[in-house]
């Protein structure tokens, strides 16, 4: 098998490589995770720089731009004497009032037509506290024209933007709830593994009953707990915490599969024969060993963490509003005559979807990599 | 078999004991009581609740007591009475409250279960056998998405097109006419033509993992040497199939319901509340909103229960089907 796996690479490369390297050129080779890599890697960098890909301010309400649909984007722009040149712009929607029901229509103007432009200036935002600007990837460069890609809410804020903001948070719940249970999962999982007997009977026991509880009821029922008027950033460490509190027993199962496997490894026995301490077998000898598995886990552990916040928060229980997350921009397409109005809504809809997708694809490409020596 | 069935039966009782008191914690961990809530409401319709009388009601309620004394009353209430204490919100006994919804939920997550498995079983056996086809690319493709969508976003979707494209109200359990009405088979009837929407929707996650383990537990068998044996002497393609690699395949599809079911009950609970199904979630999250803890206590502890006694089937089916189980 290995020499199918690694037809590409030359074989006394492949004689030296590292585990790493064995692993990277086993991973290349799946196609869909390479996808999911970059998809991933695409959305971490919103995730980093919101403000950069927002074009109008995320929190600023517009009330003349209520329920505002995604404006048309024009490339093909005519002269009056019916010559063209390529040209990506919009035409300003006006609003009208439907003379019968009164209801809000916006119309194109015709008439009127605003260029977009990359790399333009905007609303200043701001990196962390660290540093401050007001580059845009694209925009209008004019505040009194927004660029309203994918309409906007009910409020008149830009749909677009909040939920490139939105990414910041929905994609680092994921992640700190990930490490929180890993914390847990391995030094539970792992000392349940490595001395086995009661302890591991006790620790088992504990593991089956968190597995056996249905997670949605207790997550509510934590975040009920939650006071509304608590910090927005205590809030979210709390439901980060209540998430990776059910979310640590999976991973701590694995951990303890792995450690039981290798206790009885040559190379474990050696070293205790040799006088290594405990922690010194655990971490400098049998952790590395699984650490690939480890990894694939965890990456399977995200997309999870991301639709449980979604779901939390879209009943209102998880993240509250000033706070953007996909879940809270959800929570606006809660009843169905605002979604009837306004599809686009449903967007950050399709953010959750694409961003789990391809974090499944990702974790599925991991996991068969992890193991280069055995292929 | 009897002897392995009774220790597994008798692990439940700590486990529910255990999952009794932290329900009751849970409820208990928001600041504050029904009482606070209660005036809350009251005094933003300007009524005027003074201390006497919410010392009043304190005592009427015995919330004044300590936690673990209100445990006490309410956990031996349950075992002893079968009495679940009083909803404040609703001023009932919970037991009026919850059982319908509870039947109805069970309902709800027995006719998913049995969907899932409808759909995953074929689907996951073709996959395997027809390995690479087209039909596989599109059973993984769907199943990558399933996996993808939360459940109520599906709801959600769903909802959205029947009303815009069919002018349809989707939601409920029941038609107006039989909304209040009592059970006869005109309502059960009338149930099954509601059922099938929340049931596709719950089924969706569900199937979409199921297929990915069916099709990997089958790809492992496929090429085991007893395939090529049964060809040989020339069995039928199809009954090959059936007796030996998909009974095997299903070893560990059985083991999956000890999470298929908290997971069926946790997707419907936000499926329900979404689609106002007439289930125990909503009124759980309303219970959870009001703090009326005797209400949402005891919805907690019966879908706990609920799972527990999944577990346990799931158990005893896999000591059925697989004896080396039983003499662990």
């Amino acid at each position: 098998m290995t020499d199918v796996t690694f037809a590409a690479v030359d074989k006394s490369r492949l004689a030296v490589a590292s585990q790493w390297q064995l692993m990277w050129w086993a991973f290349r080779r799946h196609r869909l995770a390479m996808v999911g890599l970059w998809v991933v890697g695409f959305f971490y960098l919103i995730a980093l720089i919101p403000g950069f890909f927002s074009s109008n301010d995320p929190s600023a309400q517009n009330a003349r731009a209520a329920y505002h649909p995604p404006q048309r984007l024009h490339i093909i722009d005519e002269a009056a004497d019916g010559s063209w040149k390529f040209n990506l712009h919009i035409r300003p929607y006006v609003l009208r009032r439907d003379p019968t029901t009164l209801a809000a229509i916006y119309v194109e103007d015709p008439n009127r037509k605003v260029d977009i432009q990359f790399f333009t200036r905007g609303y200043e935002w701001s990196f962390f506290g660290l540093f401050k600007s007001n580059l845009h990837l694209i925009g209008t460069g004019d505040a009194r024209q927004p660029l309203f890609l994918l309409g906007a809410d009910r409020l008149g804020r830009c749909v677009w933007s909040r939920i490139m903001q939105g990414t910041q948070i929905s994609l680092s719940v994921g992640l700190v709830g990930v490490f929180l249970s890993l914390l847990l999962g391995v030094v539970l999982g792992g000392i349940s593994g490595y001395f086995g007997g009661k302890i591991d009977f006790s620790i088992q026991r504990v593991i089956e009953f968190v597995l056996s509880l249905p997670t949605i009821p207790i997550w509510l029922a934590m975040a009920a707990a939650l006071p509304q008027d608590w910090p927005a950033t205590l809030n979210y460490f709390m439901i980060t915490l209540i998430l990776s509190l059910t979310g640590w027993a999976q991973l701590a199962r694995v951990v303890r599969g792995r450690f039981l496997s290798l206790r009885t490894e040559e190379f474990v026995t050696a070293a205790r024969l040799d006088g290594a301490s405990e922690g010194r077998i655990i971490f400098r000898h049998m952790l590395p060993s699984f650490m690939s598995h480890i990894i694939a886990s965890i990456t399977l552990a995200i997309p999870a963490m991301i639709l449980a916040e979604t779901s939390l928060s879209f009943l209102g229980l998880g993240l509250q509003p000033p706070t953007i997350s996909w879940g809270v921009l959800l929570r606006e397409a809660q009843n169905i005559r605002s979604i009837a109005t306004a599809p686009w809504l449903f967007a950050p809809g399709v953010a959750v979807v694409v961003a789990v997708i391809a974090l499944n694809f990702l974790g599925d490409g991991l996991r068969d990599a992890a193991d280069p020596y055995n292929k | 078999m009897l002897r392995f069935l009774v220790t597994r039966a008798l692990w439940m009782v700590p486990s529910l004991f255990v999952i009794s008191f932290l329900a009751f914690v849970l409820i208990q961990l928001p600041p504050g009581d029904y009482v606070t809530t209660y005036i809350a409401t009251l005094a933003a319709s300007n009524e005027v609740v003074d201390q006497n009388q919410a010392a009043d009601l304190r005592q009427r309620f015995g919330l004044d007591q300590p936690m673990i004394v209100q445990y006490w009353k309410w956990i031996t209430g349950i075992l002893l009475y079968g009495d679940f204490g009083l909803s404040f919100e609703w001023q009932q006994p919970v037991s009026e409250l919850i059982w319908e919804r509870m039947a109805l939920t069970l309902v709800l997550t027995f006719s998913t279960l049995l969907a899932t498995w409808g759909i995953a079983l074929p689907v996951g056996i073709y996959s395997a056998v027809r390995k690479y086809s087209i039909g596989d690319y599109v059973a993984t493709f769907f199943s990558f998405l399933g996996l993808a969508i939360p459940s109520f976003l599906l709801a959600l979707v769903l909802m959205y097109l029947a009303a815009v494209e069919w002018g349809q109200e989707v939601g409920g359990l029941f038609s107006e006419k039989y909304q209040t009405a009592p059970w006869s088979w005109g309502k059960v009837l009338d149930l099954l033509t509601h059922l099938w929407i929340p049931v596709i929707i719950l089924a969706v996650s569900g199937t979409a993992s199921l297929i990915r383990v069916m099709r990997a537990n089958m790809l492992d068998e496929l090429n085991r040497a007893y395939v090529t044996t049964a060809r040989a002497k020339g069995l039928s393609e199809f009954r090959l199939l059936m007796k030996y690699p998909v009974r095997l395949a299903l070893n560990p599809f059985i083991s999956t319901i000890a999470w298929l079911l908290p997971n069926l009950v946790s997707g419907s609970i936000i499926v329900a509340i979404v689609l106002s199904l007439p289930t125990a979630g909503p009124l759980l999250l309303q219970s959870l909103m009001a703090q009326d803890m005797y209400l949402a206590g005891a919805f907690i502890l019966l879908i706990c229960a609920l799972t527990l006694i999944g577990s346990l089937i799931s158990d005893i089916l896999l000591a059925i089907v697989d004896p080396r189980i039983r003499l662990e």
